[in-house]
């Protein structure tokens, strides 16, 4: 057991048999610490998103194994998912926030938020409160009762990463959170995932391409050819330096 | 917890409603026509009660007077009038034709009638307006559905008619309304010929030499007298004592005047299982054929519907929103679909029955079973949509 919010070891993922097999993963490694927030950088075909989505148990891997906040949940000496249930593994200790914000167009911003809390099981009212504690936290509190629709861009997805932070999950997965927006809008997501991560002691993996928010991650996973190479964020110093001017 | 169901109609109501009305004025139809035939059996039952009689007296090996043709001499009502049990009789005559006034076609079930007292068989039960028939000829009292008025002057056959009195729900088994006028005039009317045809018939009798014997004189005029006048009536209706079985009647009759009686519940026998029962069988047929369509147009829009949120299904799945939450969402919606289409089908069968030209009967216990079935159609018809949503990959959310 480690204090890791993610462990990942030895992580294999074949498509197909035969000849026709392809290896998307062979052999990840990987760990990040509670509030820590880390990059994965890679080409397209490398294995970015078929190794998010082994995280975020929607697809199963080949072998290795997986730990979040400190318990295994897929370990292929132990027959696999170590859960039988992967929906509520999903909603209660992952976060997704996507490129896209992907909200739920018929619920207001309140209740897309509140949803992840009463499919756990919480009370309306509780999960309600929770919801505005994450608007007031990220600065929205004042558009809960808006619909998705009047929400600006940068509205919209702030309301997804608090929609990630409602059941308080040690790991939130962010795919391309900041393609679609200028390098303004695209540094304020990071900063604001950098102060969720803190606050709430989250472990945040970025899947990014964006080179303009590669200099604030302080560690990088590299993925090629379904293998991931770790090392220091050599950009974060001058980005340090640029934020604190 | 939320109502995914209820918020995504509240997102789009617009579509959700017109959609709704757009199911529930075929709901309608549907509704409208079992109310037809409900109507149909009504307007038989009704044609029974206000006819006054327990036992219809007809020819013998038919199923007359309203199924089949029947014919019985006048005189017959004189010797059931004899028998135990047998409180009052009355002759009556049937014949649907069209009836003109001021150049106006209305097809009627002419009824003729040999007493005009309220109570009497085969007369009308009661009147909304003006009187009962008074003189032996050429007066009638009308259902209101014919259109006629009091003061009314209606053509049938050759002789008019004064409307003299208004009546309400006396119509044929086929809806037509009836126009009630004196027995000896219905007679007349049933085998009234033109001149021309009169004429051809007495020279046919006087050429043909069995008729016209030259050692028989009156003969002749005897055969013609009785070719152009006719005694006939369609059935004998009888009033039975009371505490008498109208079975016991009626089987006397049978057996000692060598006559048909059907009784009461006889007579609704033939009626709604014979001669309707080609025009339920059809309307049956449309039911199961609106049902049909109406549970492939749920599906079909439900279907959509659920297609149109495919990229919202797969966010749901993805944090964790398990499959019977979304399935009973699209169920819910399928219901919603389905009870919005029967309110408006129901109000708009309400509004539009009056219009109909036959009876329309919305009963509340077809209302009630119309409701079942709607839910039970939206239920069914919102399978294929929960197996799309099913079949949706939560990854599709991720990308990649």
């Amino acid at each position: 057991m480690s204090d890791d919010a993610i462990r990942i070891e030895g992580l294999t993922k074949r498509y197909g048999s035969g000849d026709t097999a392809v290896d998307a993963l062979k052999g990840v490694d990987m760990s990040v610490a509670p509030g820590e927030v880390v990059g994965l950088i890679g080409p397209s075909g490398s294995g970015k998103s078929t190794l998010l989505k082994c995280l975020g148990a929607v697809i199963e891997p080949t072998s290795g194994r997986m730990a979040i906040g400190g318990e295994t949940i897929y370990d292929s000496a132990e027959g696999g998912w170590q859960s039988r249930d992967l929906h509520a593994l999903r909603r209660d200790r992952i976060g997704f926030v996507f490129q896209a914000p992907y909200l739920i167009p018929f619920l207001d911003v309140v209740d897309n938020i509140a949803l992840l809390p009463m499919l756990a099981g919480k009370s309306d009212a509780q999960a309600r409160l929770r919801a505005q504690d994450l608007l007031l936290a990220l600065d929205v509190a004042h558009r809960a009762k808006a619909s998705v629709a009047q929400l600006s861009g940068g509205e919209q997805q702030r309301v997804a990463i608090a929609r990630a932070l409602a059941n308080q999950p040690p790991v939130i997965l962010a795919d391309e959170p900041t393609a679609p927006l200028d390098s303004e809008r695209a540094l304020n997501v990071m900063r604001i995932l950098e102060q969720m991560a803190s606050q709430y002691r989250t472990a945040i993996i970025v899947v990014t391409h964006d080179e303009k928010i590669i200099p604030t991650f302080r560690r990088i996973y590299h993925i090629r050819d379904g293998k991931t190479y770790a090392e220091q964020g050599e950009g974060r110093k001058i980005y340090d330096k640029r934020e604190n001017k | 917890m939320i109502s995914l169901a209820g918020r995504d109609i509240l997102h789009s109501w617009g579509k959700y409603v017109f959609t709704g009305i757009g199911l529930g004025l075929l709901i309608g139809v549907t509704l409208s026509m079992a109310g037809i035939y409900r109507g149909m059996v009504e307007d038989a039952r009704a044609l029974l009660n206000n006819s006054g009689a327990d036992i219809w007296v007809v020819q013998r090996d038919t199923l007359g007077p309203y199924a089949e043709p029947s014919s019985l001499h006048d005189d017959v009502y004189r010797i059931l009038q004899g028998l135990p049990g047998v409180a009052a009789t009355g002759n009556v005559t049937y014949l649907t034709m069209q009836a003109r006034r001021a150049g106006l076609d209305e097809r009627v079930m002419v009824v003729g009638i040999d007493g005009f007292n309220s109570g009497h068989p085969g007369a009308p039960a009661y009147l909304l307006a003006g009187r009962g028939i008074t003189r032996a000829h050429y007066e009638a009292v009308a259902d209101i559905k014919t259109g006629f008025s009091l003061g009314d002057h209606v053509t049938i056959r050759r002789h008019e008619y004064l409307v003299v009195g208004l009546t309400q729900r006396m119509v044929s088994s086929g809806g037509d309304p009836m126009i009630f006028i004196p027995l000896k005039d219905a007679q007349e009317a049933q085998f009234l010929k033109d001149n021309d045809a009169i004429l051809n018939d007495r020279a046919r009798s006087a050429a043909n030499p069995s008729l016209n014997r030259p050692g028989v004189p009156g003969l002749l005029d005897a055969i013609i007298a009785s070719q152009s006048a006719n005694h006939n009536v369609n059935a004998v209706l009888v009033k039975v004592a009371d505490g008498w079985d109208s079975e016991v009647v009626a089987q006397d009759i049978r057996r000692w005047k060598r006559l048909q009686a059907y009784t009461r519940v006889q007579m609704e026998e033939i009626l709604i299982a014979k001669l309707i029962a080609t025009s339920a069988k059809q309307i049956g047929m449309f039911l199961v054929i609106l049902a049909i369509v109406s549970a492939a147009i749920v599906s079909f829009i439900i279907y959509t519907m659920t297609l149109g949120k495919i990229r919202e299904i797969a966010v749901l799945k993805l944090i964790g929103t398990r499959n019977r939450t979304i399935a009973g969402m699209i169920l819910q919606e399928s219901l919603g679909l389905g009870l919005v289409g029967f309110i408006v089908g129901k109000g708009a069968a309400t509004l539009w029955a009056p219009y109909f030209p036959k009876f329309v009967l919305l009963e509340s216990g077809d209302t009630l079973r119309g409701f079942v079935a709607v839910m039970l159609i939206c239920a069914l018809a919102s399978i294929v949509a929960i197996r799309a949503a099913l079949r949706v990959d939560p990854a599709t959310a991720i990308g990649g």
